[in-house]
């Protein structure tokens, strides 16, 4: 059941266990026995093509679905015993559209969940202006813009800035860089890339970009029709003898240059 | 008697039936928001409600507005002859534009907004005050204004059951074969929408984000 792969095995921030989630009149389900452990700090991505059950499985993990089989435990205790809103302010999220209140200026977006977990305004200031730094936003300029007045790379950087509000444990990501142009995605990559080290959250990244989880990932979980067909380090994904992992693989190279 | 002369030598009444006419609209439009606006909000949880609800606003749309008012009259406590039946069918018209654009306003949101919101933890009631509720404000205002001037229209068909304001002068004016009368009750009906009109798409321009 645990990953052969760490050698190290300290108490995993997020376990599934024969998890399964299948919907009522849908004869498969969307994901079925899934059992992975993510460590702390650890980046974990999820690699797989449209449909084959990724973001459901980081649904599970923050209580937006519960497994209708199985278990998902975050920090030791399983998610149907968590309160949905306390563990969901627990845990950081950022999705492909980043999702932005439109009505709220891009430092209140990014002071959401410290306001909503009651922080003194002055306290949700100064977090959001380090955020904003953080992810490479100048305060002073960007604070008071409006999501409409960003680019897609500015916009995903404030769901990024968002996510980390709280500073929650826990990072879920689902395709952050979809939607974004080529340079401005590898752009946003290499620096993700250098924030996460930096930053030791725990996270889980979904992708349906090899070379995406190639640069990311300190393990890829490879899901095929909502199972898992491989888990393993980056190095060694692409040794695989899987004919999914293969497919993937050709994708890699059928494509130089163009990651998607 | 010109239009003119007659609008003149009965300025003091004309004044007085507008005062009606916008008393009757208001609270009309005051009661149809304290009932749409809620009722919206709670069909979008509720399917069931929601199919009977615009289901059952729908069909009074479609009764001919003098029809609406003669089938209120026979009914006890609701109907019989003034302003408080005509207040009724007035609400009744101007529920359904309302709740249908409290509906649509509610549940047309991008769905990455809504995501991220329950992904944020926000409950249930702060999804709905602080992003549903204000994002859908634009598309509410403009169901208020359309039903102000479908009110305002209406209105003046109240007269007919008794209930005063500018429709008085209309039926005198049929009555009396005389367009002068008519013109006297339908023009400042007319200016009364157009001004209503411009003024809600003023607040509406205020609130639209962006």
């Amino acid at each position: 059941m645990e990953s052969p792969i760490s050698s190290t095995t300290p108490e995993p921030i997020i376990q599934f266990r024969d998890a399964t989630y299948s919907v009522k009149g849908r004869p498969a389900p969307l994901v079925s026995h899934i059992s992975f452990s993510v460590n702390s700090a650890q980046t974990l991505v999820l690699l797989g093509r449209s449909g084959s059950g990724k973001t459901t499985l980081l649904r599970l993990i923050n209580r937006m679905l519960l497994p209708t089989d199985g278990q998902v435990l975050v920090e030791g205790k399983s998610t149907s015993k968590w309160d949905p809103i306390g563990l969901r302010r627990h845990i950081g999220y950022v999705i492909q559209d980043a999702g932005l209140f439109p009505h709220f200026t891009v430092a209140e977006n990014v002071g959401l969940v410290p306001g909503l977990e009651k922080w003194e305004p002055a306290r949700i200031a100064a977090r959001s202006a380090e955020l904003l730094t953080l992810v490479g936003l100048e305060p002073r300029e960007f604070s008071v813009r409006r999501p409409a007045q960003l680019s897609g790379g500015q916009r995903q950087r404030v769901g990024v800035a968002r996510a980390l509000g709280a500073d929650p444990s826990i990072l879920l990501m689902d395709e952050p860089f979809g939607a974004l142009d080529p340079v401005t995605r590898a752009e946003l990559q290499r620096e993700f890339s250098a924030l996460s080290r930096r930053l030791g959250k725990t996270i889980v990244f979904v992708t349906h970009d090899l070379r995406e989880a190639l640069l990311l990932a300190s393990r890829i979980v490879l899901l095929e029709n909502g199972r898992i067909v491989a888990d393993a380090a980056p190095q060694e994904f692409l040794r695989i003898e899987h004919p999914e992992v293969q497919a993937f693989a050709a994708s890699l190279q059928s494509a130089p240059g163009v990651s998607s | 008697m010109t239009p003119w002369t007659f609008f003149v030598s009965h300025r003091a009444e004309i004044l007085d039936a507008t005062l009606d006419h916008v008393a009757l609209v208001l609270i009309a439009m005051f009661i149809a928001i304290a009932v749409g606006v809620p009722l919206g909000m709670l069909i979008v949880q509720r399917p069931a409600l929601r199919t009977i609800a615009l289901g059952v606003a729908s069909v009074f749309q479609t009764i001919p507005s003098l029809a609406l008012f003669g089938f209120l009259i026979p009914i006890p406590f609701i109907g019989g002859i003034g302003r408080r039946t005509a207040i009724v069918a007035l609400v009744l018209y101007a529920l359904l534009p309302i709740l249908r654009n409290t509906y649509v306003g509610l549940t047309s949101i991008e769905p990455a907004i809504l995501e991220a919101a329950e992904a944020m933890g926000m409950t249930n009631t702060q999804i709905l005050t602080r992003v549903r509720l204000p994002l859908a404000l634009g598309i509410i205002l403009a169901g208020i204004r359309t039903a102000t001037v479908i009110t305002i229209g209406v209105a003046t068909i109240a007269a007919a059951i008794g209930a005063g304001g500018l429709g008085t002068f209309i039926f005198r004016g049929v009555a009396m074969v005389s367009d002068a009368v008519i013109l006297a009750g339908a023009v400042p009906a007319a200016l009364l929408a157009i001004l209503a009109d411009l003024l809600l798409a003023l607040v509406e321009r205020r609130l639209r984000i962006l």
